[in-house]
C-alpha cells in the first residue's frame, strides 16, 4: 500500500466506523459505543497523521493523489475523481480528525439518557461529519466536493437538532439547514455553468480549460455561485444570520466541531476554488478577487465582533466571536498570497484549539448551572473558579492572540501578511480579537467572580441564555473529568503549536504549494511535474506580532474591566466614556441586533442580497 | 432561441427564493427549497442535451448511436438523491419545532434574535 | 425586517441576479451542442467496462465515490430523522385505532403488491443494463411496502416491516460499500476500482463490481426509505402528546417543553 492510498482510507475509516456502530449499537450499549467510536476517530488521526508527516516536510515527487477507481488521466483526460493530499488540505482533514477526537472524548458519558433503542446515533452521525470533513478537504473534483459538502451539512443539521426535547435547537438547526442546502444547491448551479464551459468536473482540470476562454460574465457567475455555498458555510457577512442561531443551541461537543472547524473549511474551500480553478488565465482576476474579498473579509469582522460584544449567551457570544474571526481569515486568504494562505492555516488552527476549549468549558457550566447566561450565572460559578475558571481565562486570552499561543502566532504571521499589503489592515486584526477576546473575559470576570455589579437588563432584542434544557439530567452531579481533561489538553496544545520550532517553514511550505498551480497539477498528472520554488518561511513570533498581541490582550482586559467596573468610576473622562458606550451601543449596535431577527425569511432575502452584490461587484471589476 | 432552457433554470431559482422569502409556512419553505433545487436539475439536463441525442443506454440500440450526455444525468441523480433525503430530515425538524412551539410559521418564531 | 421591507429587498436583489445570470446564459454553449467532452470519454470507458446502460457506469465505476458519499448522505439522513423522530419522554405510545378501508382499495393494493415488488427488484437488479439501478428500484420497493398501509391498515404494515432488522440493514449495507471500495485496495488496486470479471457486455452478469455495489445501494435505498417513513409514520399513528407538550407550549415559546 503506497502514501496515495491513504487518501481514500481518510474517507472510507469513518464511514466504516458509522456504519458498525449503527449495526452494533443495539448489542454492544452504550459502553461500547463509546469504546467503538474513539477506536475508529484514533484510527482516522493516524492515517492522517501518517499522511501529514509524510506531506508536511516535502516528498520529492510531490504531493500524492489517490484517483478513485483507477480512473486516471490520459494525455490530460479522464473520467474518474481524484483526491489530492497538498499539505494545506491534509492539514485542514488532520485538524477535523483530532477535534472530532477530542468530541468524542469529551462526548464520554456526556448525554445521560441515549435516545431510547438506539444507542451509537450520536457517535455515528459525528464519523459521517467526520468524512464529510475530510472528503470535502480532500477531493480534487468539484462535484464531488459538493457531495461532501452536502454530507458534512445532513450530519450538522441532525447534530445542531440532536436534543428535540428543547424548543430552541429544533430551530436552529431548520435555518442552519435550509440556508445551507440552498447554498449549496447554488454552487450546484455554478458547478453545472463551469461543466457546459470547460466539460470537466475536476478542479484542475476546469482549470486547464478555462485557459480557452476569455473572463467573461460566464466565468463570473459561475465563480460568484460556486462561492456561495462556500462563504455561506463560512459564515461571511450577509451570509452569516444561520451561524449564531445554530452555533447558540447546538448541543456542546456539536459546537466544537461547527465553530472549530467546519466554519474554517469554508473558508478553506473558497481559497481552494480560487486558486485550483480560478487563478490561471481565463478565471478570476487577482485584483477583483483581493478587492472584493478583503472588503467582505472586514465587514464580516466588524458586524462578528461588535455583535460578540453584545451578547450574554455565552454560546452565541462564541458564535459571533466565529464570525469575527471568520473575517480576519477572509482577509489573510484573500491577500492571495502564500504568507496570507499560511497564516490563515495557522491562524485556524491556533482559533480551533482555543474556540473549542471554550465552548467546551461552557459546556461545563450548562452542565453544573443549567445555564449559559452571562446575567443569569452572575457570580453563581465561584465554586468552579479554581480549574473551569482557570481554563476559561486562559482560553479567554488565548482568543485574544496573546502570544505564545498558536492562535496569537497564526494572527500575527496574518496580520504581518495583511499589514505588507495594506498597513490599515492590523487595525481589524486587533479589534476583532480586542472585543471577541474582551467579550469572554468580560463573562469570566462576571460568572466565575461576581465582579462588578449585577448587569442591567437591556432593552434591545437578544437571546438570554435562561431556560436552556440541560444537556444531562443530573444537575448535581461531579464535573466528569474528560469534559476538563479535554478543554486543558487543546489549550496545552495550543501552547505546543505555537512554540513549536520549524513551525514557520512547515507552514510557509504549505502555503507556497497550496498557491502553485503546478504541484497541484503534477500530483494529478496533468502536466509534468516541476520543482515547485519554496521561498515562504513564515515570520514566526517578531516584535511586532508579540507587540499587537499583546496590545490586544490588553485592549481586552480594559474592555472587559470597563464593562464590569465602568459604573463604579466617578469622575468627568469616566461619564464621557460611558455616554460614549451607551451612543455605539444604541446607534450602532442597534439596528445591527434587530437585523439578527432569526427569521428564516429574512436569512434568505439577505442571502439573495450577498449573490447579487458579489455579482455587481466581480462583474464591474472584471 | 436556445438559451431559452438555461434562462429556465435561473426563473425557478429565483421563483424558489421568492417562495422561501414571503412563506408564512415552514413546510411551504420547504417546498420553495426543493423548487429551488429544481433549478440545477434543469440546468444540468439542459447542458448535457444533445440534440438528435437518445438515451445513454445501450442495451437495445446501436454502441455507436449518438447519445445525450449521461455525465449530468448521473449527476442529476445524485443530486435528486441528496434533495429527497435533506427534504426528509428537514421535515422531520419541522415536526418536532411544530410539537415545541405549536407553530410552523417562521416569523413567529422569535426564541432567537439579536 | 417588516415583510414589506424583506420582499423589496429581495426583489432588488433578484433582479440583479436576474440580470447577470440572463447575460452568462448568453455566453454558454448552446442548448442541444454536439460537443460533449466528458460524456464521450464516458460512454468509451463504458463500452470497455462493458456496462451497456452508461449512467450506471458513471454512478458506480467511474464516479463511484461521488455515489459512496451520496449513500453516506441518505444514511446521515435516516440516522439523522431516527434520532430526531425519537419519542420524547412526554409522549405516549398508542396502538393506532384500526381505519376503514373500501373493498374495492383492498382489492387494488393486493393485486398490485407482488406486481411492484417484481418491478422493484427487476429495476434494482438490471441497473447495469437498462434505466433504473439501485435508487430506482430501492423506492419502488420501498414504496410497495407501503401499499399495505393504503390497502389494509397501520398494523399490516409494522408487521410487515421489522424495525430493527431494517436499521441494520440498512446501515450494513452503507458500510458495505464503503468496504467493497477497499476490494481494490487489498489487491493493490485503486480504492473503488473494478477489479471484478467484466463479463459479457449487455448480460446480467456484466460489469464487474457495478452490479453488486447497485445491488448495495438498491438494499440501503429500499430499507432507508422503510425506516424514514417508518418514523415520520410513528409520528402521525403512533405517538400522542402527553402533559405539557404541543399546543400549550405556544403561549410561552423559547420556554421549556417539560
Amino acid at each position: 500500500m503506497s502514501l496515495s492510498d491513504l487518501l481514500p482510507l481518510a474517507v472510507a475509516v469513518p464511514l466504516i466506523g458509522a456504519a458498525l456502530l449503527a449495526v452494533t449499537g443495539h448489542w454492544i450499549r452504550r459502553r461500547g459505543c463509546d469504546i467503538l467510536a474513539a477506536v475508529f476517530t484514533t484510527a482516522e488521526v493516524l492515517v492522517l497523521l501518517l499522511l501529514w508527516l509524510r506531506t508536511a516536510h516535502g516528498t520529492p515527487s510531490g504531493s500524492p493523489a489517490s484517483w478513485l477507481g483507477g480512473w486516471r488521466l490520459h494525455d490530460g483526460e479522464g473520467v474518474g475523481i481524484v483526491l489530492v493530499g497538498d499539505p494545506l488540505g491534509v492539514g485542514f482533514a488532520l485538524l477535523a480528525a483530532l477535534l472530532v477526537l477530542a468530541v468524542v472524548a469529551y462526548a464520554w458519558r456526556y448525554f445521560d439518557e441515549p435516545p431510547a433503542r438506539m444507542p451509537g446515533t450520536f457517535p455515528a452521525l459525528v464519523l459521517l461529519f467526520e468524512a464529510g470533513m475530510c472528503g470535502f478537504a480532500l477531493t480534487g473534483d468539484l462535484f464531488n466536493a459538493f457531495v461532501f459538502f452536502e454530507l458534512m451539512g445532513v450530519a450538522a443539521y441532525a447534530l445542531t437538532g440532536y436534543r428535540v426535547e428543547d424548543p430552541r435547537p429544533v430551530q436552529g438547526a431548520l435555518t442552519f439547514g435550509i440556508v445551507n442546502s440552498l447554498a449549496a444547491y447554488c454552487s450546484l448551479l455554478g458547478i453545472g455553468m463551469l461543466y457546459a464551459r470547460t466539460g470537466e468536473l475536476g478542479m484542475a482540470q476546469i482549470g486547464h480549460r478555462l485557459v480557452e476562454h476569455r473572463t467573461d460574465l460566464l466565468t463570473v457567475t459561475a465563480f460568484v455561485l460556486v462561492l456561495t455555498g462556500l462563504l455561506v458555510k463560512a459564515a461571511a457577512v450577509p451570509f452569516h444570520f444561520w451561524l449564531p442561531d445554530a452555533h447558540a443551541v447546538a448541543p456542546t461537543p456539536v459546537c466544537m466541531l461547527l465553530s472549530g472547524v467546519m466554519v474554517e473549511l469554508g473558508v478553506y474551500g473558497a481559497a481552494r476554488v480560487y486558486w485550483t480553478v480560478f487563478s490561471g488565465p481565463g478565471g478570476m482576476p487577482p485584483g477583483a478577487v483581493r478587492g472584493v474579498l478583503v472588503c467582505l473579509g472586514a465587514v464580516t469582522a466588524l458586524v462578528g465582533s461588535v455583535m460578540c460584544w453584545q451578547q450574554r449567551h455565552l454560546k452565541r457570544l462564541l458564535a459571533f466571536s466565529t464570525i469575527g474571526h471568520v473575517g480576519l481569515f477572509l482577509i489573510a486568504v484573500a491577500l492571495l498570497n502564500a504568507d496570507g494562505t499560511a497564516g490563515f492555516a495557522l491562524y485556524a488552527a491556533g482559533h480551533a484549539e482555543a474556540k473549542a476549549a471554550l465552548f467546551a468549558l461552557t459546556g461545563v457550566l450548562l452542565d453544573q448551572y443549567g445555564s449559559v447566561d452571562e446575567h443569569g450565572l452572575f457570580g453563581k460559578a465561584r465554586a468552579l473558579l479554581g480549574r473551569t475558571g482557570v481554563l476559561y481565562l486562559v482560553g479567554g486570552l488565548a482568543l485574544a492572540g496573546m502570544p505564545p499561543f498558536a492562535a496569537g502566532l497564526g494572527k500575527a504571521v496574518a496580520e504581518h501578511a495583511a499589514g505588507a499589503w495594506l498597513p490599515l489592515l492590523p487595525v481589524f486584526f486587533v479589534t476583532v480579537s480586542a472585543l471577541t477576546g474582551g467579550a469572554v473575559l468580560r463573562a469570566f470576570l462576571r460568572v466565575f467572580l461576581g465582579a462588578g455589579t449585577h448587569p442591567r437588563e437591556a432593552s434591545a432584542p437578544e437571546t438570554s441564555g435562561e431556560g436552556e434544557e440541560p444537556e444531562v439530567r443530573s444537575p448535581e452531579r461531579r464535573i466528569p473529568l474528560p469534559m476538563l481533561v479535554v478543554p486543558a489538553v487543546l489549550l496545552a496544545s495550543s501552547l505546543v503549536l505555537g512554540l513549536a520550532p520549524g513551525i514557520g517553514r512547515v507552514f510557509g511550505r504549505a502555503g507556497d504549494l497550496f498557491v502553485s498551480r503546478s504541484d497541484y497539477t503534477a500530483a494529478i498528472g496533468l502536466t509534468p511535474p516541476t520543482q515547485v520554488h519554496h521561498a515562504t518561511v513564515l515570520p514566526g513570533w517578531t516584535v511586532e506580532g508579540v507587540a499587537l498581541g499583546v496590545l490586544a490582550v490588553l485592549l481586552a482586559c480594559a474592555l472587559a474591566a470597563a464593562a464590569v467596573w465602568g459604573r463604579r468610576l466617578r469622575g468627568a473622562v469616566a461619564a464621557a466614556g460611558r455616554a460614549a458606550m451607551e451612543l455605539a451601543s444604541g446607534r450602532l449596535a442597534r439596528p445591527l441586533r434587530v437585523a439578527h431577527s432569526g427569521r428564516l425569511g429574512d436569512d434568505v432575502a439577505w442571502l439573495a442580497v450577498g449573490v447579487a452584490a458579489l455579482l455587481a461587484a466581480f462583474s464591474l471589476l472584471r | 432561441m436556445s438559451v431559452f432552457p438555461f434562462l429556465v433554470a435561473g426563473w425557478i431559482l429565483l421563483v424558489g427564493l421568492y417562495g422561501m422569502v414571503t412563506s408564512r409556512n415552514l413546510i411551504q419553505a420547504i417546498g420553495c427549497l426543493a423548487v429551488a433545487q429544481c433549478s440545477t436539475y434543469v440546468l444540468l439536463l439542459a447542458v448535457g442535451y444533445r440534440r438528435g441525442g437518445t438515451a445513454p443506454v445501450y442495451s437495445d440500440i446501436p454502441t455507436h448511436s449518438k447519445v445525450v450526455d449521461p455525465v449530468v444525468q448521473a449527476l442529476a441523480l445524485t443530486d435528486v438523491v441528496v434533495g429527497a433525503t435533506v427534504t426528509a430530515l428537514l421535515l422531520g425538524l419541522v415536526l418536532q419545532l411544530n410539537k415545541r412551539h405549536g407553530t410552523i410559521d417562521p416569523d413567529a418564531l422569535t426564541g432567537l434574535r439579536g | 425586517m417588516t415583510p414589506r421591507a424583506r420582499l423589496v429587498l429581495f426583489l432588488a436583489a433578484a433582479v440583479v441576479i436576474g440580470a447577470v445570470f440572463t447575460l452568462a446564459c448568453l455566453q454558454l454553449p448552446h442548448f442541444g451542442t454536439q460537443t460533449h467532452p466528458y460524456a464521450d470519454r464516458a460512454v468509451a470507458a463504458t463500452m470497455r467496462q462493458r456496462t451497456a446502460n452508461t449512467v450506471s457506469s458513471v454512478n458506480f465505476d467511474q464516479r463511484a465515490f461521488d455515489t459512496l458519499g451520496e449513500e453516506s448522505i441518505l444514511f446521515a439522513a435516516v440516522l439523522g430523522a431516527v434520532g430526531l423522530l425519537r419519542r420524547t419522554s412526554d409522549e405516549r405510545r398508542t396502538r393506532p385505532p384500526l381505519g376503514p378501508v373500501l373493498p374495492s382499495t383492498r382489492l387494488f393494493g393486493a393485486l398490485m403488491l407482488p406486481v411492484t415488488l417484481l418491478t422493484g427488484v427487476y429495476i434494482a437488479g438490471h441497473g447495469q443494463l437498462s434505466p433504473g439501478g439501485g435508487f430506482q428500484g430501492g423506492v419502488v420497493l420501498a414504496t410497495g411496502v407501503h401499499l399495505t398501509y393504503l390497502a389494509a391498515d397501520y398494523r399490516v404494515l409494522d408487521r410487515l416491516r421489522h424495525r430493527e432488522l431494517l436499521d441494520r440493514t440498512d446501515a450494513l449495507a452503507a458500510g458495505g460499500y464503503a468496504v467493497l471500495g477497499l476490494l481494490g485496495l487489498a489487491v493493490g488496486a485503486a480504492y473503488l476500482q473494478n477489479v471484478l470479471h467484466l463479463g459479457t457486455f449487455n448480460q446480467l452478469t456484466s460489469g464487474g463490481l457495478v452490479p453488486v455495489i447497485n445491488a448495495a445501494v438498491g438494499v440501503e435505498v429500499g430499507a432507508g426509505i422503510i425506516v424514514l417513513l417508518a418514523h415520520f409514520l410513528d409520528q402521525t399513528e403512533e405517538f400522542t402528546a402527553g402533559r405539557g407538550a404541543g399546543v400549550s407550549v405556544a403561549a410561552a415559546p423559547g420556554g421549556g417543553a417539560s
